[in-house]
């Protein structure tokens, strides 16, 4: 059924890239601190490494602080604000120390980036404090591009992928447009586009538990529109899409994965540049 | 005249709706090329994206402007109206504007009623009650008409019957009006306008919606696109109007963005074949028009939305209905599955303060927060953060002060409160959390297998061997570029 509306309608939906926003961006730093998110922790952590191996190779000195776990967002999206701001209030005096934060997801980083300061709307010095974090917050791909200006290097064979773009990252954070620059400077690395590029994978974080028929059909289709699409496997910078794109290939017994963007760089430009 | 069975086919609750919606494969491929349609069309209309943003700003700003002076405006417009001619009558609830309308059909003996489209009129159920004392109210809009024969209810606030497709209307002509009609598209709107016309100079009164009231000059706005709405409010000797009192805006100059806005939006168009102002009934050197018009202005909870700064942004709706077009839930139930007049996210937003939000409780969580709604919604209403607020008012303890949103709490569990609160403890004490990690890390053979609703789509997760915080401690206590010992 679902290959059917793929041939019906492709690419009828993606919409025009959101608009740069006119962010402002630092010389590159000599240190940052790494915030690896929780998921990536416990399900993804060589895509954690990979992004402190691609930020050492430009020459900076990461931190990963070992006090941190999860940016608050489960509870924030679940509707629990106070459980989500004891979290969040922990996670804002770890990162107090000034250095620019560095997230390998871009809904983690739209945490940092916006959602603090609605958690903290109404405590003066906190808001301070949460403005001040957003302000040094940079998505993987964004600081690689626009703080770090890389120049990649690609020593790898000739290879398809396909580009998925979690939501937030893709309204909050422009992790779309970012990854898309840093895929181009991949000469043997070619992006296609998939059916209903922009369209949610069906993670949600709880979404997908909560309503999991629903969840079930978006992540078929955008499985389904992935395989499809002529790549060799997919490449996202969020791992919660990430987990919700495999588990479900897995399920269907498809041997088509998804990676972080992260391990995939690395993979192909890591070493001495 | 049929008795509207509203939707006794469906299951009871939202998620067992959806769940008969997803397995229904042709109701799907007709959303899905409808919509698909429907977004190609507005990108279309709005191709400078510059000119787009700007004028979605602007129309933000206008509404949000109508909204903070809306107690003078409605006063205004009340003044201006009936200066015009024009009755202005007010009520709280739904069964107010009923008695209402059903008060003005009767003062005139009226036993037909034709009606032009209203989503106001679908709040009030008015169909439904006229019908109960021996109106008929026909439903004039092609796609009203249509899911009017079929004892249904709209699926989209612009396109009623757009989860049906050609053949479906052929059979459904051929069933109900003995009429044998082809697949051609053309042919079934030509049958639908036959029938209509004849109803339309039949009809003692006409019923319209109104998509802006304009309180400087006393004027109701109706856009359309089939010549319905200028024919039911023009051809019957009555006319009312009824529509939400959010719907006031100062002046006509207000009006050209939201117009350009709304036409864009909601069908691509750059404007409507049809825009009608209607300033007052028939005047005595004029050859149409109704010899009286009344307007109903409808609360139904508006004002409790009004009162809360955050939810009152649910009241810039112009009812375009591009967030449905855009949303990835509503394309695939459809909109009957949300079981309530406004369906997709902005009746996600809307319903609560309507009907309660303990009536429609699933509704915040049936969304993956992706935001495709808030990107296109024309005048800015932040879908995705009203959801989130409704999902923090749907889990708010009972003794919680006097919610601000009708219905709320009906979510609150004290086992899920305590497992968010032991997250809170996992999360906020790095001792707890890193022996969480070394747990899962160490025991991951033993991950179930079984994960909850988890485990319907996916394989369980395991954890990997080692976790971040292990791997990044090891490299970089040997990498080239220290990091320091933390």
């Amino acid at each position: 059924m679902s290959e059917l509306f793929y041939d019906a309608a492709p690419n009828a939906t993606r919409v025009a890239p959101a608009r740069e926003t006119e962010r402002r961006y630092p010389d590159k730093p000599a240190e940052v601190s790494l915030f690896g998110t929780c998921v990536v922790d416990l399900f993804f952590p060589e895509a954690g490494l990979d992004a402190i191996r691609l930020l050492e190779q430009q020459g900076i000195r990461v931190h990963f602080p070992q006090q941190q776990s999860c940016c608050g967002q489960p509870a924030w999206t679940s509707g629990y604000r106070e459980e989500a701001r004891a979290v969040a209030l922990a996670q804002l005096d770890l990162l107090d120390d000034g250095r620019p934060v560095v997230v390998p997801s871009g809904s983690c980083a739209g945490m940092f980036r916006h959602h603090y300061l609605e958690l903290f709307a109404e405590e003066p010095e906190n808001l301070r404090r949460a403005e001040d974090l957003a302000g040094r917050t940079f998505e993987l791909t964004e600081f690689l591009l626009k703080v770090c200006k890389v120049q990649l290097v690609d020593r790898g064979e000739k290879h398809k992928i396909a580009l998925h773009t979690s939501c937030t990252a893709r309204r909050e954070m422009n992790t779309h447009l970012h990854a898309r620059e840093l895929l181009a400077q991949l000469d043997n690395v070619e992006r296609i586009d998939h059916d209903h590029e922009s369209e949610c994978c069906g993670f949600g974080g709880t979404f997908s538990v909560r309503m999991p028929d629903i969840s079930g059909a978006m992540v078929l289709d955008k499985t389904t529109a992935l395989r499809q699409s002529g790549a060799a496997e997919a490449i996202s910078a969020d791992c919660g899409c990430l987990m919700n794109i495999n588990g479900a290939l897995e399920k269907q017994q498809q041997a088509f994965r998804g990676r972080h963007l992260a391990s995939f760089l690395w993979e192909r430009c890591g070493g001495e540049q | 005249m049929n008795q509207r069975i509203p939707v006794t086919e469906l299951a009871s609750d939202f998620k067992g709706r959806a769940r008969e919606a997803l397995a229904d494969s042709q109701l799907r491929s007709n959303f899905r090329t409808a919509m698909d349609s429907l977004m190609r069309k507005r990108a279309d209309a709005f191709s400078d994206e510059d000119e787009r943003e700007g004028l979605r700003e602007l129309g933000n700003h206008i509404r949000a402007r109508s909204l903070s002076n809306l107690p003078d405006l409605l006063e205004q417009l009340e003044t201006k109206l009936t200066a015009n001619g024009i009755k202005v009558h007010w009520a709280e609830t739904v069964e107010e504007a009923n008695e209402i309308v059903h008060g003005l059909i009767e003062a005139h003996d009226g036993r037909q009623v034709v009606k032009g489209k209203s989503m106001v009129s679908e709040e009030m159920e008015m169909n439904d009650y006229l019908a109960d004392r021996d109106i008929e109210c026909l439903e004039s809009d092609m796609g009203e008409y249509i899911v009017q024969l079929d004892n249904e209810k709209p699926s989209h606030i612009i396109m009623p019957a757009i989860h049906k497709n050609a053949r479906q209307v052929s059979a459904l002509f051929n069933e109900k009006l003995g009429e044998h009609v082809s697949e051609d598209v053309d042919e079934l709107i030509q049958t639908g306008r036959r029938i209509l016309r004849r109803k339309f100079l039949e009809a003692d009164v006409g019923v319209s919606g109104v998509n802006f009231a304009i309180a400087e000059t006393g004027t109701l706005l109706l856009v359309e696109n089939e010549g319905n709405g200028r024919m039911s409010t023009t051809s019957p000797p009555v006319h009312i109007a009824v529509t939400g009192i959010e719907k006031v805006v100062s002046n006509l100059r207000d009006v050209v963005p939201l117009v350009s806005l709304l036409t864009r939006s909601a069908l691509g168009q750059p404007i409507t074949t049809y825009v009608n102002l209607i300033s007052g009934p028939r005047k005595p050197d004029e050859l149409d028009g109704p010899e009286e018009v009344h307007l109903v202005l409808l609360d139904n909870g508006r004002t409790g939305a009004f009162a809360d700064a955050q939810m009152r942004q649910t009241l810039n709706c112009i009812r375009c209905g591009a967030c449905m077009n855009h949303c990835p839930v509503y394309t695939r139930v459809g909109g009957h599955t949300y079981g309530e007049v406004y369906p997709g996210p902005i009746g996600k937003i809307v319903t609560p303060h309507m009907v309660g939000l303990d009536k429609v409780p699933d509704h915040p969580s049936a969304s993956s927060l992706c935001g495709a709604c808030g990107e296109v919604c024309p005048v800015k209403i932040p879908i995705p953060e009203l959801l989130q607020r409704l999902r923090q008012e749907n889990v708010q303890a009972p003794d919680h002060e006097p919610a601000a949103v009708r219905g709320a709490g009906s979510k609150y569990s004290r086992k899920e409160r305590m497992m968010w609160r032991a997250w809170v403890m996992l999360n906020t004490r790095p001792a707890f959390y890193k022996l969480f990690l070394w747990a899962a890390t160490r025991f991951r053979a033993l991950a179930p297998k079984k994960a909850g609703p988890w485990t319907e789509n996916h394989s369980a997760p395991v954890p990997a061997a080692r976790s971040l915080h292990d791997l990044a401690r090891d490299h970089l206590k040997n990498s080239p570029i220290r990091g320091e010992k933390s």
